[in-house]
């Protein structure tokens, strides 16, 4: 009997549901009026920030959402403003975008595709975020993109220097600032040659993903170009903590410099052995033996303290630099937080702006009209000089810092000194340049 | 019905009514409400709730019968995601081919790793059954790249093949995963007063395999076979002293819950078709340990229970950042809600690790059956209070 009693109500759950179904009114997808995916309807529109908090790129991760949180607040009006006055486009009015108040949800990638894909989802599902923004590795920003590119949000790439991001796996609802693996290559070796001579033997400590591989492809062929010879180039896991295995063969290859292609955590700790094993201090083939880390920030800096001294690497911004976006940046991030924002930070920042600029100009949040009006944009005053954000791959150009660590550093903070501003013609390269051939952009994706 | 008891049955209609009314269910609260943040009924947290169901249901066909504690589970889910991604690569769109593979290479690797590790029992297997699935992950992060893409992830391309669908479709973007046409990631959403409540049909898809999944190991607790397979844990021993060979017995079971983790990973990858290595890592494998034990080892509803749990702490709590406490605690004098959000920030966003470890202390300490023992002693208790009504009502009717 009570097996029926079950049954029964089954049913009329289900009849009740289907009729109710039926008469109250219904519509498929709020945003369906406006035929694209989480219009906002009321009077706030909500982005979606989706940066590592735990992992090896947590500390950049939480420098990215300081630099969100600023963003939305400058964005709504609050605060100095930050660099939205030095901006070359005033379609900004610090009235929140086209109106509408700015807000934000935050999630953790754990710099895992997987869980940075559930969270992005859940932002687009749940919570209604028009726009993804975030990752602090290549390949969840390379993962995140392409849901964002089926999902029809637009994706403005936080942290990704792969070339990849976009190269071979370009999104049309995707957007990247930052500057990439081939830009560093190509800023970085004149200088290496000019410093440490055109005859050296590299060693290259790769980290094993996209990034770490497109990193390691452009530098080795910039430096080959100049006369280096690569010896060797060793994988290692991302995860890793500990790199004194991988150290320890370098000493017997007659490599005289070492390339680490690693970020956040991994090169703290692969320098960190590094120095341990001595190799700074080392003579081989009558050189004195050069570590290069191709990607540097300050954060990385921090961590590596005193072993950083002297090293070269290439930077996307740092918050010496004294144009007028620059100074009111760092001015206004440091009067909130108390020290200066990283590089990372500052792409955040930028990235933010750019979009709630799309959009202001577009007139619209449609991810086709916004990707319509960032493409080919030109434009000045975030603090990297004049920038262009190509059409043919969603790729920003402008000029490239090389930086060394300081010998002296003058606080905690002043940490690395920039040694040349590489002039963004050196650095730019054709769309189906063969390091970034083999995708496509497809068509912008609205979504529903 | 269907061959079960009148308990079974009861137990299969209120699974079945509660994944087909989740979508009601997880959306407790109005859209616009402070507490909109605890809804879980959202299609991508629904479809994790099932297929992590089923992954659990599977597990403790192996764990809860038998009493071998695989430690190397998320080997097969992971091998799973990869067959199927692959398909969609290369055959079509369509998730049935996908799905069929995954199964069948995940039984495959199954038979595999369990014909080895099961040569052993208690902790030899787990330790086996663990370097396996570490082998497997660091298989498919670096030496197996050009199979399984590394640390990015496998993903679908424009210029894939798929040879029976489309490689992009006319407006220049790749395919969606479909069932013979629906598309798995439409929504229905239906709006009613303050709530929006979604109806997925890559949901309802997954619902109903796990549905047929939990049928299915249902039979597998109340056969003969599952009969064999608890006598196993019971007394291994005097199994073989009577004579009996229990390896095939085993065997057949770790493969089937191999194969249940291969379809989870299968659908994994037909709501999103990406097929990552961390899948496979030892931690996703000590996730599925976790909620069967969470949720009641041995029971059948329990799995289901326990992966629910965790995948919503995963999801919810992870998401509550300090905004958001500031915004619940305004109410409260400045100085008195800074302290409280204080002292609730370390167990929430990235926090909520800390917060499910204490949960699940508890529960392992306090209720050693899990989620179900709690639930349980809840019944009892009420029937206990039924019981003293119902005995004055007895006296009243004769006893049989």
């Amino acid at each position: 009997m009570s097996k029926m009693d079950v049954t029964r109500r089954g049913v009329l759950k289900t009849g009740a549901v289907a009729g109710g179904g039926l008469m109250l009114p219904t519509y498929l997808r709020a945003a369906g009026h406006e035929g694209f995916t989480n219009a906002p309807t009321g009077s706030t529109v909500t982005l979606g920030f989706n940066v590592p908090q735990t992992g090896p790129y947590a500390d950049e991760g939480a420098d990215e959402l300081r630099a969100y949180e600023l963003a939305v607040e400058h964005l709504n009006g609050g605060g100095d403003g930050g660099m939205l006055p030095t901006f070359s486009s005033k379609a900004l009015e610090g009235n929140g975008i086209l109106g509408k108040k700015v807000e934000y949800v935050t999630g953790d990638t754990q710099t895992k595709s997987d869980a940075a894909r559930a969270s992005a989802k859940s932002m687009i599902e749940k919570d209604g975020a028009v726009m993804i923004t975030g990752g602090s590795s290549s390949g969840v920003a390379i993962a995140v993109q392409g849901l964002c590119q089926e999902a029809g949000v637009i994706f403005m790439a936080g942290l990704t220097h792969s070339n990849d991001t976009t190269g071979k796996d370009k999104k049309a609802n995707g957007f990247r600032h930052f500057f990439n693996g081939y830009m560093s290559g190509a800023a970085l070796a004149p200088v290496l040659a000019d410093v440490y001579g055109n005859d050296r033997k590299a060693y290259h400590l790769t980290a094993d993903y996209t990034w770490g591989w497109t990193q390691q492809e452009s530098i080795a062929a910039a430096t080959e170009a100049l006369g280096w010879e690569t010896v060797n180039n060793v994988l290692t896991p991302l995860a890793a903590t500990d790199f004194s295995s991988y150290i320890a063969p370098v000493l017997n290859s007659g490599a005289d410099v070492l390339v680490l292609n690693h970020y956040g955590g991994n090169m703290v700790n692969s320098l960190t052995n590094a120095v341990q094993f001595g190799l700074r201090d080392k003579t081989i083939n009558n050189k004195n033996f050069e570590i290069v880390v191709p990607l540097f920030s300050r954060l990385m800096a921090r961590g590596a303290g005193e072993n950083i001294k002297g090293i070269l690497g290439s930077t996307n911004w740092h918050w010496s630099l004294q144009d007028e976006g620059s100074k009111a940046f760092v001015k206004s991030f440091g009067t909130k937080y108390g020290f200066p924002p990283s590089q990372a930070a500052h792409t955040c920042y930028v990235q933010t702006i750019l979009y709630a600029d799309a959009v202001a100009r577009a007139g619209s949040f449609n991810p086709c009209a916004v990707a319509e009006a960032l493409e080919g944009f030109e434009f000045d005053g975030l603090g990297n000089g004049p920038t262009l954000y190509r059409a043919e791959d969603h790729q920003c150009f402008k000029d490239v810092l090389v930086v060394r660590g300081k010998e002296n550093p003058t606080s905690e903070f002043d940490l690395l000194e920039v040694v040349q501003v590489t002039p963004r013609a050196q650095v730019e390269y054709a769309p189906d340049h063969p390091m970034f051939a083999g995708g496509a952009l497809g068509t912008c994706n609205p979504g529903a | 019905m269907f061959g079960l008891n009148k308990k079974d049955t009861s137990l299969l209609l209120v699974v079945a009514a509660l994944t087909l009314f989740a979508p009601f269910i997880l959306n407790p609260f109005p859209t616009d409400s402070g507490l909109a943040q605890f809804n879980a009924g959202y299609p991508d947290l629904m479809q994790r709730f099932v297929i992590f169901g089923i992954f659990a249901v599977g597990f403790n066909i192996l764990f809860g019968l038998t009493g071998y504690l695989s430690f190397g589970h998320a080997a097969f889910l992971g091998v799973g995601s990869y067959s199927a991604v692959w398909m969609f690569k290369l055959l079509s769109m369509n998730v049935i081919p996908a799905i069929i593979l995954s199964v069948i290479v995940a039984g495959l690797f199954a038979l595999l790793i369990g014909f080895v590790s099961l040569r052993r029992s208690g902790i030899y297997f787990s330790i086996l059954t663990l370097a396996f699935a570490q082998m497997s992950f660091n298989l498919a992060y670096s030496v197996l790249t050009p199979i399984t893409n590394g640390e990015t992830g496998l993903q679908l391309t424009l210029d894939d093949p798929r040879i029976l669908g489309v490689s992009a479709t006319a407006d220049g973007s790749i395919p969606v995963t479909s069932l013979f046409g629906l598309e798995m990631r439409s929504t229905y959403e239906m709006a009613v007063g303050g709530w929006n409540f979604q109806f997925s049909a890559g949901y309802y898809l997954c619902a109903i395999i796990m549905l047929v999944s939990f049928y299915i190991a249902v039979r597998i607790f109340r056969s003969p076979f599952g009969l064999m397979l608890r006598a196993v844990k019971c007394n291994q021993n005097r199994m073989r002293y009577t004579g009996l060979n229990t390896r095939p017995y085993t065997l057949a079971a770790f493969v089937i819950s191999g194969m249940y983790a291969g379809l989870a990973g299968g659908l994994m990858a037909s709501m999103d078709p990406l097929a990552g290595a961390e899948r496979m890592q030892w931690t996703a494998s000590g996730e599925v340990v976790l909620m069967t034990i969470l949720g009641g080892a041995g029971t059948l509803i329990g799995p289901v229970l326990g992966a629910g749990f965790i995948k919503y702490f995963e999801n919810i709590f992870s998401k509550i950042n300090d905004n958001v406490l500031h915004q619940w605690f305004s109410w409260l004098p400045d100085g008195i809600e800074d302290f409280v959000v204080f002292i609730i920030h370390p167990f929430i966003g990235k926090g909520w690790h800390l917060t499910l470890g204490i949960l699940f202390m508890l529960v392992v300490i306090y209720l050693p059956g899990g989620l179900v023992e709690g639930g349980q002693r809840i019944s009892r208790l009420f029937k206990k209070n039924k019981s003293s009504d119902d005995g004055a009502a007895a006296k009243t009717t004769p006893a049989e």
